[in-house]
């Protein structure tokens, strides 16, 4: 309603951020070697640019950064599809969930990075076991979200569309299913960012390409600069990540009031 | 508009229900005992008695959602035994589907039913219309107001053109004001389209202006202690039938009734039950 009111804090709010930004530049550019520390501890912001265009040249950083984002993208794609299917499937079959539930919770606390070492030596250095971490970080927030979902919806809603001789394929399509939506993107917002720490584990443990591989090989060379590039474009994929998420989640819980982005995050 | 009990042919009836809960500490626990009542074609009677008298168990039973323990349901004759056509029910709570428009709300159970698009459209425009609602057609649920969305939800329950109208406290939940201007909407209503319509309300006076007979149920296990007919002209306008002097009696006499002093002191202690 009232825009002209509502729109001079959020200026302030970007406008601070933007100083902020200018900021912490400058702090990165000029701090280190105001306070002595050497270039290899931290190197200045124009060093790290500058190896960010040798890198793009020379280490195909574009070509690790594709894989790292493929791989991203799969784990992150694969994992919801399996997170949300279980998450439907339990939350339609109370048994089944009291049955696998001890399972479930002890993979669940079980930090599932630590698995990364063993699918390296089961699928070798290839991005098969990247992805597989991805696809269990990915797995659980979405699951549990989706599960929780169904548990919570209020029975009246379901006597309503029983009432209307609804079938249980329909209870789920018209009501259940639409239920699970917001919740299901609260879990996505979260898969989206672990999918990019399960890769880049996957990428540290074992491999010769990816993201996570060049942060390893920088820190081999004792390269600096190219460990903080590396770290700057893992920021990037998981930024991109998440707003592809955010998209697409405003677009689908349209109906919502105001969604506020990255609001429960 | 006949005031009185229609003499036409019994609509929904009630032959010695009696529903029994497993209560937590593995007892038994009679929500209602052998109730027995027949509502007649496109009358409108209202149940009332204290909270967890089993008002909301004899809605269920009539819906099909719940199995009574013992006795029988009837809507036109027939034994319900599950959710059926023939019945609607609205609660307190609208229920809409948030992701769903006015219209798409108001068309949820034709669609479930499979009546075709075109027909579901025609009947949604034409309750929007009358609830004045049609500019609201395209509007989500958060953007309207509590009796809004109320009307919206009776306008659904409507769509599947119900031959039995169950109303649970369906005005309950909103502000005084609007509460006068639903019951007017759904007084003209159900008079205008000659459904019956079985109303469970804690607000006697919205018993007594709404119906043509009033049930008043005993504490739990509820039981039917006394009917009353409500013989004032006017059923089809709550507003008229408020002015009317005979109408205070009637609620002065439910209040009797009810013993409603003692009811109010013993719903501090025990919990608003089934």
């Amino acid at each position: 309603m009232n825009s002209g009111a509502r729109l001079s804090p959020l200026r302030k709010g970007a406008a601070a951020s933007l100083a902020l930004l200018v900021i912490f530049l400058a702090a990165w550019q000029w701090g280190p070697g105001l306070l002595g520390v050497p270039t290899f501890i931290v190197p200045p912001l124009s060093m790290v640019a500058r190896e960010f265009v040798y890198a793009w040249q020379v280490d195909h950083l574009l070509l690790h950064t594709g894989v790292t984002i493929a791989e991203v993208l799969a784990g992150f794609i694969l994992g919801s599809l399996l997170g949300a299917l279980i998450g439907y499937l339990l939350g339609m079959s109370p048994a089944a969930e009291l049955a696998l539930s001890p399972y479930i919770l002890a993979l669940q606390i079980a930090p599932k990075v630590a698995f990364a070492p063993l699918f390296i030596l089961w699928m070798g250095f290839t991005v098969y076991p990247k992805i597989l971490v991805a696809i269990l970080i990915v797995f659980f927030p979405v699951m549990v979200n989706v599960l929780t979902a169904l548990r919570t919806i209020d029975p009246d809603l379901i006597n309503l569309a029983r009432s209307f001789k609804a079938t249980r394929a329909q209870i789920f399509w018209k009501v259940e299913f639409p239920t699970s939506m917001p919740p299901m993107f609260a879990g996505l917002r979260i898969g989206a960012t672990l999918a990019v720490v399960g890769v880049v584990v996957g990428e540290l443990v074992g491999g010769n390409v990816g993201l996570g591989y060049l942060l390893t090989f920088g820190e081999g060379q004792a390269d600096t600069p190219l460990v903080f590039v590396s770290i700057v474009m893992l920021t990037v994929v998981g930024g991109i990540a998440y707003l592809g998420v955010i998209l697409i989640e405003r677009r689908v819980l349209h109906y919502l009031p105001a969604r506020r982005v990255g609001g429960d995050i | 508009m006949p005031a009185s009990p229609v003499a036409g042919f019994v609509r929904l009836e009630y032959r010695d229900v009696t529903m029994r809960f497993a209560d937590r500490r593995g007892g038994i626990l009679t929500a209602v005992r052998g109730v027995s009542f027949c509502i007649r074609d496109g009358e409108v009677v209202s149940l009332i008695g204290p909270s967890g008298c089993g008002k909301s168990t004899l809605l269920n039973i009539g819906s099909g959602l719940t199995a009574p323990s013992e006795g029988v349901a009837f809507v036109d004759g027939e034994r319900v035994a599950g959710p059926n056509a023939q019945v609607a029910f609205m609660l307190q709570k609208d229920l809409l589907l948030p992701w769903r428009s006015v219209a798409e709300n108001v068309m949820f159970g034709v669609e479930i039913q499979h009546v075709p698009l075109p027909e579901r459209k025609r009947r949604a425009g034409d309750l929007l219309e009358k609830f004045n609602l049609a500019e609201f057609a395209g509007h989500y649920p958060h953007q309207l107001s509590g009796g809004m969305r109320q009307r919206v939800a009776l306008a659904r329950t409507l769509a599947v053109d119900p031959h039995v109208l169950l109303l649970d406290e369906p005005f309950s939940a909103v502000d005084a004001q609007t509460r006068i201007v639903l019951q007017r909407d759904l007084g003209r209503t159900l008079a205008e389209s000659r459904k019956t319509a079985l109303l469970i309300t804690h607000d006697l006076l919205e018993a007594v202006t709404l119906s043509d007979r009033v049930l008043v149920m005993s504490r739990r296990p509820g039981a039917i202690v006394d009917e009353i007919v409500i013989d004032v002209p006017h059923r089809n306008d709550p507003i008229a039938r408020r002015a009317d002097p005979k109408v205070n009696e009637y609620v002065a006499r439910l209040m009797d009734q009810l013993d409603i002093a003692h009811t109010a002191l013993e719903r501090e202690t025990a919990g608003d039950g089934a």
